[in-house]
């Protein structure tokens, strides 16, 4: 049986002015996996998945959503996306989490359209779902970091997309409930059926919980399953980044 | 006071539009303020006074513009400078405050020509300048009701899309929503509620409707929806207290309006303090 892509890039380019950030990148997400896209700072993931997202055009290439070219796609609630908290809001915005993660339906409701019932069960059904619906009335600054950051996937999963985007998601989260985050995300894949696409420098951590992995570094250095890249040998991984990289995460040294 | 409002027009045109101005100022301000552009309210309110100047200089040399109300060059001014700080904005990428001192700056000079070339100033500009009680026309008070009914639909209709653009333009861009377009229709309402403000609070006093409501608001609501309650309620207050004041006291009203506004906000830093 064929498996589904959910997204398909194909020979994309990508400069600002003349400097190049991506080099015929080739990577296809299948239905139901949970890829990690892995490079160090600067290797050009944001603006991969700013191209994903149709912020950005490729210099040349093809992007297909869902089997459609991006050109034509319209269907941008079947993506969810969560940005790096830091960079894209300001937290001492005047909204509740109810507010923020209804945010998440503007699309999918359409202009002129006002939320309802159905919509209002959506978010507390979302919100549900990464464990933060105790939380409903509360002011998004009033909240830790990681708290902030489930209220940000409750957002991207209320309109029920299809795959979920997630740009160092971990950032500013402390390690304890990194744990927790990603048993949450692990909790969307296998038992929801999401799609997910992590973007992470940080291998260590997701390592033994994403299915496939990609390394970035403006060429796509390696894409395959993560059976295929544990058996890469020491060599090949330190070309991937031209220098050693730490497979093992700090809790599993011993 | 209800006497007298009863009793003369002039009264009722300026406490009617006063009321208005009190909800719509502060509803776009709530967008404003989050959106920190607190200061494009600012340019676009000296913009404004450049095309009330050129309304009233062109009134008084070109005889068949005499009878058109200085309020709607106003208008056009300020919502061709909206259009200009969007592009300027996007010229100076990352200067982009930049936009700001280029059209406070342009509106005050082109202001001054056409000032000057009206025989200096009189007290029709004065009360453009700082807000007048007994200088709101009929006409003018039309025209705020006009501007009035298409910013509460608008906003009405648009809510979440404003919403989801305040809190996160790069997430509003990446859903799909027509993030441009709703910005466009957002600048072009508040160039418009500048415009019409003014004839209450005046030129240099607009902005301060539209921050300080909101600034006090933030400090004691919880979400947006009752920030944007709150600042109206705050917006209402200030603009009466300051119109009655105002009258009473035979004063400008934009220095009442603008003072209550800030005892007002006060007022909400020392009650949260109190609470903490």
């Amino acid at each position: 049986m064929e498996q589904k892509t959910v997204i398909d890039i194909r020979d994309v380019n990508f400069r600002y002015d003349r400097e190049s950030v991506l080099k015929h990148i080739n990577l296809s997400v299948p239905q139901g996996a949970f890829v990690g896209l892995v490079g160090p700072n600067g290797s050009g993931k944001s603006t991969l998945l700013k191209i994903i997202l149709g912020l950005l055009k490729p210099k040349e290439g093809d992007v297909v959503l869902f089997g459609t070219p991006q050109q034509k796609f319209k269907d941008w609630d079947r993506i969810g996306f969560v940005s790096q908290k830091a960079n894209s809001f300001n937290t001492g915005f005047p909204a509740t989490v109810h507010e923020v993660v209804m945010g998440g339906l503007a699309k999918k409701m359409g202009l002129f359209h006002r939320p309802g019932q159905k919509e209002k069960e959506a978010v507390e059904k979302a919100v549900k779902a990464v464990g933060m619906e105790s939380f409903l009335k509360r002011n998004i600054g009033d909240l830790s970091g990681g708290q902030q950051q489930r209220v940000f996937i409750a957002r991207a999963i209320v309109s029920n997309p299809s795959i979920l985007i997630l740009d160092e998601p971990t950032v500013g989260v402390d390690r304890q409930n990194v744990e927790s985050f990603y048993h949450m995300l692990t909790h969307l894949n296998k038992e929801l059926g999401m799609t997910l696409l992590l973007v992470t420098h940080d291998i260590g951590t997701i390592k033994d919980k994403v299915t496939h992995v990609a390394c970035l570094n403006k060429y796509l250095h390696f894409h395959g399953s993560m059976k295929q890249f544990i058996q890469l040998d020491e060599q090949e991984l330190s070309h991937l980044y031209g220098h050693g990289i730490r497979l093992l995460d700090h809790h599993h040294d011993h | 006071m209800i006497e007298a409002i009863l009793k003369y027009e002039f009264l009722q045109n300026a406490f009617l539009s006063g009321a208005v101005i009190g909800i719509i100022a502060p509803l776009l301000g709530a967008f404003i303020v989050v959106r920190r552009l607190s200061l494009i309210a600012d340019a676009l309110s000296h913009v404004t006074l450049s095309g009330i100047a050129a309304g009233l200089y062109l009134g008084q040399t070109v005889p068949t513009l005499a009878t058109v109300n200085p309020l709607y060059f106003g208008m056009l001014f300020s919502v061709g400078g909206s259009l200009l700080i969007e592009r300027l904005r996007s010229v100076y990428k990352h200067y982009q405050e930049l936009a700001i001192p280029i059209m406070m700056s342009g509106g005050i000079g082109i202001g001054v020509i056409f000032i000057s070339l009206a025989d200096g100033f009189n007290t029709d500009l004065f009360s453009y300048l700082f807000g007048s009680v007994s200088a709101v026309s009929r006409g003018d008070f039309y025209a705020v009701i006009a501007i009035g009914i298409i910013v509460l639909v608008t906003v009405f209709l648009l809510y979440k899309e404003l919403f989801v653009l305040s809190f996160d333009e790069e997430y509003a861009k990446a859903s799909g929503i027509p993030a441009k377009a709703v910005h466009l229709a957002f600048i072009i309402l508040t160039a418009l509620v500048i415009s019409v403000s003014m004839r209450i609070v005046g030129v240099l006093l607009v902005s301060a409707l539209m921050t300080l409501p909101v600034a006090a608001a933030m400090r004691v609501a919880k979400g947006f929806k009752q920030t944007i309650w709150l600042s109206i309620l705050f917006g209402e207050t200030a603009v009466l207290t300051g119109l009655v004041s105002a009258f009473y006291l035979n004063l400008a009203p934009g220095g009442t309006i603008v003072v209550t506004s800030i005892v007002l906000l006060f007022a909400a830093i020392l009650w949260k303090k109190d609470r903490n």
